[in-house]
């Protein structure tokens, strides 16, 4: 190879590798961290329900079917953009919506949810937020998807949107019906 | 008197309970303890903020983990335990300080790998150089004994 073409080569190496990681950055998303707890037992949680307080819902209550656990939070800005989402699609899902009240007056979820709709079969709150350090949740909204022995399968940080619904969250609820057939 | 002086210890009861806010406060048992914990929160990244440490995030959850970690401290977890907890549950991105792993071998020999490649090529195109300079000189030695300058 003639040696006169080796800068022109490392020149077009460089602009290949600049210009990868110019359109990476325009199209990943900085705060999108993947869970560690993917494809383990989702944390045992005991919280009480937003109705009925006296009432706590446990993991092991929940074990034998998969249902999905969406963070949510009355004070969540980006919790607002979603909303319409969930009370789209929450009953095609074909597993239970389970809403987990982040760090939330239970007033001010109640007033939030009778005003906008509520799209959950059940809904979870969590005052002190400690129930949700086990999760990994680090900015509602989040989604989680938890399978029949318990174990998280999919997780999604960010708003829930009707693309991300349809390439990412209905495969992997698909995925799980097949397992268990 | 009596009157005016309630009213100051009571405004400056109100200002250092706002001061108190402001830092968090945790009843630590002593300064080294105090001085672990900076050490340790400030190599811990704030999941909410991502550029700024648990140690100086404002933020809701950077406080809850703050909470945390001093319980864990408390409890005479180490502070590898404590990392392994927050691994455990927000990823090795919590940690400022990545390990050293399979997927972390580019970030952490990369760039002394490109340093050692860049600094063989220069060593070669170098060594490359020389054997025409010497047949330049030798040749403009010849050309100047046969001319005039």
């Amino acid at each position: 190879m003639n040696a006169r073409l080796i800068p022109f080569a490392v020149f077009a190496l460089l602009v290949v590798l600049f210009g990868v990681g110019i359109v990476w950055n325009e199209h990943h998303d900085a705060r999108y961290v993947p869970s560690p707890l993917i494809g383990k037992a989702a944390p045992a949680f005991d919280l009480p329900r937003l109705e009925t307080p006296s009432q706590h819902l446990r993991k092991a209550d929940l074990l034998g079917k998969p249902y999905l656990i969406n963070v949510f939070a009355s004070w969540c800005f980006a919790c607002g953009d979603e909303h319409p989402v969930l009370m789209a699609y929450a009953h095609r899902f074909g597993v239970p919506l389970i809403g987990y009240d982040y760090k939330d007056a239970p007033g001010d979820a109640t007033a939030w949810l009778s005003q906008h709709g509520n799209p959950y079969a059940m809904v979870i709150t969590d005052k002190q937020g400690q129930t949700a350090i086990d999760f990994g949740v680090y900015g509602a909204p989040e989604t989680f998807l938890v399978d029949r022995q318990g174990v998280i399968r999919y997780k999604h940080i960010g708003p829930l949107t009707p693309e991300v619904i349809a390439r990412e969250l209905q495969p992997a609820i698909a995925k799980l019906n097949e397992v268990s057939r | 008197m009596k009157r005016a002086l309630l009213v100051l210890v009571c405004a400056l009861a109100v200002l250092a309970s706002f001061t108190a806010f402001a830092i968090d406060p945790l009843p630590f048992k002593d300064a080294a303890q105090r001085e672990r914990f900076q050490h340790l929160t400030s190599q811990l990244r704030c999941m909410v903020c991502q550029n700024e440490s648990l140690d100086a995030s404002n933020a809701d959850l950077a406080k809850d983990l703050r909470h945390q970690i001093f319980d864990m401290m408390q409890s005479g977890k180490s502070d590898a335990q404590i990392k392994q907890y927050l691994v455990a549950r927000y990823s090795d991105f919590v940690l400022y300080d990545p390990p050293l792993k399979p997927a972390t071998l580019l970030l952490w020999f990369g760039p002394a790998a490109l340093v050692l490649a860049g600094g063989i090529v220069v060593i070669v195109l170098l060594r490359r150089r020389t054997k025409p300079t010497a047949q330049i000189t030798a040749t403009a030695a010849a050309d100047a004994t046969g001319d005039d300058w």
